[in-house]
């Protein structure tokens, strides 16, 4: 007891401390797969880079678009094509070197450079050009009033640098060679590398020349990021004390969690949308049953989205940590309205009517194609779904697999029954259309695995992306969701949730992107 | 002589290449790895250049092929999860691994030995009946689940060992080790229990039936006549001769070690080459799971060949060149 009281007195003086050091122990379930800004475009790896990296522009824990290393962004009023973005001045990366526009220019460049992994973020970017050591020109190839927003995953490094380390080019796998970027950071960013361990231990700390040390809170001296792989060892490290906050927190270890007086969990709603697709063709993969393919008809998409329960699936399988949905889009993504998002009432008995009417009475059988390894409970939630679709006759077979398996099935379009997550990273409607809705090709509709094909849309979906009169844009994109809405060409399940766990004195900022940035943290 | 061993060779060669064969034919149903390399913006022609860059859109043999053209020069290749070489990547892993799978064995060794002669000589104490009862339990219960408890008692509960990780390791330049810190020899200890505890069960009960079976001989019935003491009968003459076929299994159980590594180094994120090669498997990353396998296998491989060759020490029938008939 003496012990404790000494102990906690000697922390509070500590804390009196102006710039004590304090370790921020971080751990989640995997690690960032390289250093390099623009080789990878995943999750945990721009999670780590973030901290040591920074764009022209960056999505703040609200969601807002906030200057990083830009102050201000223009877009020239008489060519809309033409934005001019004022760039931040006394700004020094890692090593001591100024950051000028040059620097913006070859990480531009290099972003969208073939072996890049980052060129799809920026591919309406035709061309950079610095003006003068302060101002950056960037020319789109048709208007694109979103162009900022595409901004916050682009990260900029020094160009001498990169040079000087003959690491100006991505890595290109097959090269057979490594790159010094992938192993090394030089960056602006808030927090230095100190040592990295790829899959083990990564250390950071406070870069003191940091251009908004006294802007931010940047509580945290140190940074130790250590993936912890199985999810019952990692909430066990929170809990023992060894880590001090935890993203992927498992629904079923929330209450354990919750339960300990000295954590607690930080929630808010994710930027991704679980949801089931559908092959409204002609042709079912695996042959039709008489009568064609009951998918093809709306009425069957119809009943289905009336029978999917999804306040049970949220209570049983989710233990509350999801927001049923009516439409594929998160809610803070521009579009979004409260009526949109209305989910159909379940109603059995309007479901077996409609599909009466259609001519399924009897029902059919299709199988249903489900990850396992990727979204939060992704197997559970369509072993619920097998059972609510039975309710109306459909024979549901799952298949669940590896997402390394799963994904591929999708885009191949071998399958006509599937479940998918999305996330949108620009925060805007247009980033759904054109990969989900829009009729599949090379360049449009990617991720669309529905073969719904609907002319209308995809001319305005192409319209939207041009458009600067954000007005009539908005209009657009609300005509446009009502249009697949009616259409049911997805079956909306649910907007997961997202957890994470800390010490009580962990002040996180979370972040609907799940993209820790630990220059928003305070001690408290 | 010479013949022998290089007949054993040649055949260990074939087995590696069959491996390496069945391998690379299953990995086309692990999945594809250009939806992990990509991000979701990528269009359909950066899937297909990557496809085609990687030889991802030649039949498997073809594959295959490239793969031991590259391996025979020492190349095996870049990690598709990582961009890092594959043998740097192995070689930074595998003292983790050996460091536990050293640790486990002599656990499961020690630990065997000492049980299964304790539960031999006082067949029906107490505390042999107890020791057997929760042998069946290290028997039955899977590993993954008695990491969890091993995590939860020690690390959670009493918070006297670390639940994850390698501690404070020492860098020799070619080799980690966590021997030489108080934090790397903590973190060694759950690890190795979960890993060490089957082989100890099956080492333990070994050791009892064959303890159990000298000493029913007459020569040890003999030796009590002649009043020997009990300690000299039960080590000097029961146990030597227990201990042969003990030391067979524990040679064979040594590979499975390593190889079986793979779910406790998941439980307490070990940084061994068990976690790389899950992490591998997730992502598809060829490269590394090829790497791992020929690894094991030759592992594997190598420890039988070294058994035969020891067997050929042994036993004179075997020496008669040509002239037996296999065994």
């Amino acid at each position: 007891m003496m012990k404790h009281l000494l102990l906690a007195a000697t922390a509070m003086t500590l804390t009196m401390g102006a710039a004590q050091a304090e370790t921020l122990r971080w751990a989640r379930s995997g690690d960032a797969l390289t250093l390099d800004p623009h080789a990878q475009n995943e999750g945990p790896t721009l999670a780590m880079m973030q901290q040591m990296m920074e764009p022209l522009v960056l999505r703040n824990p609200a969601g807002e678009l906030e200057g990083a290393l830009a102050t201000s962004w223009t877009v020239n009023p008489e060519n809309p094509d033409i934005w001019t973005f004022t760039l931040r001045e006394g700004v020094t990366f890692h090593d001591g070197a100024a950051f000028t526009a040059e620097d913006v220019v070859f990480s531009m460049e290099r972003a969208l450079s073939e072996n890049s992994d980052m060129k799809g973020l920026i591919s309406s970017v035709a061309s950079v050009e610095a003006n003068g050591d302060y101002e950056v020109i960037v020319t789109t190839k048709g208007p694109n009033p979103l162009l900022p927003a595409s901004l916050p995953n682009i990260l900029m490094i020094d160009k001498d640098w990169a040079e000087a380390n003959s690491t100006v080019d991505v890595q290109d796998v097959e090269g057979g060679e490594e790159t010094f970027a992938s192993q090394n950071v030089n960056g602006t960013g808030p927090y230095m590398l100190v040592s990295r361990e790829a899959d083990v231990k990564t250390e950071m700390t406070r870069f003191d020349g940091y251009w908004g040390i006294d802007e931010f809170p940047m509580a945290y001296s140190d940074i130790v990021y250590t993936p912890i792989q199985n999810p019952s060892t990692r909430i066990a490290a929170l809990l023992s004390g060894e880590v001090d906050f935890i993203q992927d927190v498992p629904v079923q270890d929330l209450q354990r969690v919750e339960d300990s007086d000295e954590l607690k969990i930080m929630s808010s709603p994710q930027n991704r949308v679980i949801f089931f697709g559908m092959n409204v063709s002609d042709e079912l993969v695996n042959g039709n049953p008489e009568g064609g393919n009951p998918l093809a008809d709306v009425r069957v998409r119809q009943a289905m989205n009336m029978a999917l329960n999804r306040d049970a699936i949220r209570q049983v399988v989710m233990r509350g940590q999801s927001i049923p949905a009516g439409v594929i889009m998160p809610p803070f993504v521009s579009g979004w309205t409260e009526e949109l998002n209305t989910v159909p009432a379940t109603d059995l008995d309007a479901a077996r009517a409609l599909m009466a009417e259609a001519g399924w009475t009897d029902g059919f059988s299709i199988q249903l194609d489900c990850p396992n390894d990727r979204y939060v409970n992704d197997e559970a939630i369509c072993q619920a779904t097998v059972g609510m679709m039975a309710q109306i006759g459909i024979t549901v077979n799952l298949n669940a697999q590896p997402k390394a398996q799963h994904f591929p099935v999708v885009n191949g379009l071998e399958s006509d029954f599937y479940m998918m997550g999305w996330g949108v990273p620009s925060y805007d409607s247009e980033y759904i259309f054109n990969f989900l809705y829009h009729t599949k090709g090379d360049l449009y509709g990617t991720w669309n695995g529905t073969r719904y094909s609907n002319p209308q849309i995809d001319e305005m979906t192409q319209a939207i992306a041009a458009e600067v009169d954000l007005e009539a844009r908005d209009a657009t994109i609300a005509q446009m969701w009502d249009i697949v809405k009616e259409d049911v060409v997805y079956l909306p399940v649910h907007h997961q949730m997202l957890n994470w766990a800390m010490r009580n004195e962990v002040g996180a900022a979370v972040d609907a992107d799940d993209q820790v940035k630990v220059k928003y943290f305070t001690i408290d | 002589m010479l013949a022998y061993i290089i007949r054993r060779v040649a055949q260990s060669i074939l087995v590696l290449l069959i491996t390496g064969f069945v391998a690379f034919s299953m990995f086309s149903f692990v999945g594809d790895p250009i939806e992990n390399m990509l991000g979701q913006e990528r269009t359909q022609a950066d899937v297909d250049r990557l496809r085609g860059q990687l030889g991802l859109d030649q039949p498997f043999v073809v594959q295959y092929g490239k793969f031991l053209q590259q391996a025979a020069q020492g190349n095996f290749g870049l990690s598709y999860r990582q961009g890092r070489e594959v043998s740097a990547i192995l070689a930074e892993r595998l003292p983790a691994t050996l460091e536990l799978a050293f640790v486990s064995g002599l656990l499961a060794l020690g630990g065997g030995i000492g049980f299964g002669i304790l539960t031999a000589i006082r067949k029906r104490g107490f505390s042999s009946n107890a020791i057997m009862t929760l042998s069946l339990v290290g028997v039955s219960l899977p590993t993954f689940l008695i990491g969890i408890l091993l995590i939860f008692l020690f690390s959670v509960e009493l918070g006297w060992l670390p639940s994850f990780g390698r501690g404070e390791v020492v860098d020799l330049g070619w080799w980690t080790t966590g021997f030489l810190t108080v934090s790397g020899l903590k973190a060694l200890v759950l690890p190795a229990i979960t890993l060490g505890l089957y082989q100890m069960t099956l080492i333990m009960r070994l050791v009892r039936t064959e303890m159990l079976e000298v000493l029913r001989m007459d020569y040890i019935r003999f030796a009590r006549a002649r009043g020997l003491r009990e300690r000299s009968i039960n080590f000097r003459h029961a146990l030597r001769n227990t201990l042969v076929p003990v030391i067979t299994i524990t040679g064979l159980q040594l590979g499975s070690i390593i190889a079986f590594a793979i779910i406790t180094e998941t439980v307490f994120q070990w940084p061994g080459v068990g976690l790389l090669f899950i992490n591998a498997v997730q992502f598809v990353d060829i490269p590394v799971m090829a790497a791992y396998l020929m690894m094991i296998s030759v592992m594997f491989v190598g420890i039988n060949l070294i058994v035969d060759l020891l067997y050929f020490a042994i036993d004179p029938r075997l020496r008669v060149d040509g002239k037996s008939g296999g065994h």
